[in-house]
């Protein structure tokens, strides 16, 4: 299974990369191989099989509605690469 | 050319927990900036969301009230996008196994009944607010925004009708019968004005049974501004049809103040969610006894509820609708039936002079001055032809403004109506001496003319005379 530079792109769009021509056309090879890896396991006969998102057999696992301690907001910021007054700063988003 | 219209909601439902969905973090609104914030809602490496029972309890509680069946079996999904108002970049939502699928609420409209398919109650957390900041002050031209995640990881419903909604006038009804669901079970405060319920709308126009493409509206934040934008965009999409052009599929934006809609962004990447499981948080699997104990702890229902007020005491749609919209108004009403009065009458009292002042004054009905025994009182004292409809009106004004009940202020202020047919033939013959044009008129047929003497009769007695007596006393005396 192949796909397409124009996938690679999109992807990469996701992901928020910016890529080489060169980049692109090795990952474009790379990801075609994951798949056609995904495609081979995919031809199992899983028929007798649960479908599975959870590794464990636990289910139904809460919490009373209780609150706890927060942080202050200076601790809340003490992290971001860009911060003013305990808020969040970021680049304009559009 | 005629087009059908068809609509189907969005709406997202801020839950009234202590804590967090998934951190214990307080979820209340306001509080200075990121002060409401732990490791697990700011998503630092490391930290682990654990589900918040109340939260799982409430949207159970919200399907059943939907008439949903309840999934056996349910799973969180991440919810990927790449926007700052979520410090993980991905939302903790649900997929395809929500919590609840498959439901209805009818919806009563003059003469007829509307039944709107829910086709899912899903759980997810809110996002964090965005400032965006810049010259314009807007989200276009910002220099940099501020995110403040005090609203990071609320718990939020989301509920999905199917497209049944077939005017902007059912798509208000159907929030106004939701919110008051909601506020009758007691999730959620359901304030459009502040946020905590938001309906997002979805609207096409087709001229066949194939439906139009679909243009979906946000911003509204009152039940007015959600009638009128889904009557602006029909309107819209019609003049597009018919001027040959095709409708382009896009979010759009209200504008309250401009009365428009205008496109936001296009819904194309709607896709690129990658939704993948939540590998943090564990399936919900209710037992049928917990659901059982949920289905027990709701109280009668807003549609049960008008259902029974209707068949029991012939209440008109539009008055059952207003008694209704708010259980502790709806209370009000039956507690005030106990006094024996005309459940019409009582009905109309409070629908109409008691919600106009609560109104007023900006009073809850939980808050009233004036009970529901006074209302009782006040409608036993016109019946008994004690007081006239108009004397009650201003009585119940006093009972308002002082909590005296309204028999002790007719006691007070001798505000007996005038019912002795001497006292009140006395008056009339005066008017009629006094005016001899409108008796005139009167004679000619003039319908009014019994109006003016009937008025100058009323300015005599202060009010106070039997409109009935009076106006039969007029008749006889001209005849
Ligand atoms: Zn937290």
């Amino acid at each position: 299974m192949s796909i397409s530079i124009e996938d690679v792109e999109h992807v990469a769009k996701l992901a928020k990369l910016v890529l080489t021509d060169e980049e692109k056309e090795k990952f474009r090879r790379q990801l075609s191989d994951v798949l056609d890896h995904a495609k081979r396991i995919s031809e199992m006969d899983t028929g007798e099989t649960e479908p599975t998102s959870h590794a464990v057999p636990i289910v139904n696992v809460f919490r009373e509605d209780e609150r706890r301690a927060t942080l202050s907001n200076e601790e809340a910021v003490s992290n971001a690469p860009w911060a003013v007054d305990g808020e969040f700063k970021v680049p304009r988003i559009i | 050319m005629d087009y059908l219209t068809t609509i189907g909601l969005e709406i997202h439902v801020e839950l009234l927990t202590n804590s967090k969905m998934f951190c214990g973090c307080p979820a209340d609104f306001g509080g200075d900036p990121n002060t409401k914030t732990c490791p697990v809602c700011l998503g630092h490496p490391g930290s682990l969301p654990v589900m918040n029972r109340k939260a799982v309890e409430s949207t159970i509680r919200l399907g059943l009230s939907l008439n949903c069946d309840i999934s056996p079996r349910s799973i969180f999904h991440r919810k990927n996008y790449f926007y700052p108002d979520m410090p993980k970049n991905y939302q903790i939502s649900q997929y395809d196994i929500p919590l609840c699928v498959g439901g209805c609420l009818d919806v009563e409209m003059e003469g007829y009944a509307r039944k709107v398919g829910i086709t899912r109650v899903h759980l997810e957390e809110d996002t964090g607010k965005s400032l965006h900041v810049g010259e314009s002050g807007r989200i276009h031209g910002a220099d940099f925004s501020l995110e403040n995640f005090n609203r990071a990881g609320v718990p939020l419903a989301e509920i999905v009708t199917e497209p049944d909604i077939k005017s902007p006038e059912e798509a208000r009804a159907f929030a106004q019968l939701l919110r008051s669901t909601i506020r009758y079970i007691g999730i959620s405060d359901g304030k459009m004005e502040e946020g905590s319920l938001r309906v997002d709308a979805n609207i096409s126009i087709s001229a066949g049974e194939e439906l139009g493409t679909k243009v979906e509206i946000k911003n509204m934040n009152s039940f007015k501004a959600l009638q009128r934008a889904l009557a602006y965009e029909e309107e819209r999409q019609r003049k597009v049809l018919n001027e040959g052009g095709t409708i382009v599929q896009e979010t759009r934006h209200w504008d309250d103040a401009a009365g428009i809609t205008h496109p936001l962004r296009s819904k194309e990447e709607a896709f690129d969610y990658r939704y993948f499981p939540e590998p943090d948080l564990l399936p919900v699997e209710p037992e049928p006894a917990w659901i059982d104990e949920l289905r027990e702890s709701l109280p009668e229902l807003p549609v049960a509820r008008a259902g029974r007020l209707k068949s029991e005491y012939g209440l008109p749609v539009e008055m059952v609708s207003a008694i209704i919209a708010e259980k502790a108004l709806a209370d009000f009403y039956e507690e005030a039936l106990k006094s024996g009065g005309d459940p019409r009458e009582i009905a109309k009292w409070i629908a109409g002079d008691l919600a106009a002042l609560l109104n007023e004054q900006s009073v809850d009905i939980s808050g009233s001055p004036v009970t529901p025994a006074y209302i009782g009182e006040l409608v036993g004292l016109i019946t008994k032809k004690t007081i006239s409809g108009k004397m009650a009106k201003d009585l119940l004004k006093e009972t308002f403004s002082s909590g005296k009940s309204p028999a002790k202020i007719v006691k007070e202020k001798g505000l007996l109506q005038i019912a002795d047919e001497d006292e009140l033939m006395s008056m009339v013959e005066k008017v009629i001496a006094e005016n001899p044009e409108a008796v005139e008129d009167f004679k000619n047929g003039k319908e009014q003319s019994l109006k003016f003497m009937m008025g100058q009769v009323m300015k005599m007695s202060r009010g106070k005379a039997n409109p009935q007596i009076t106006s039969d006393l007029i008749k006889q005396k001209l005849s």
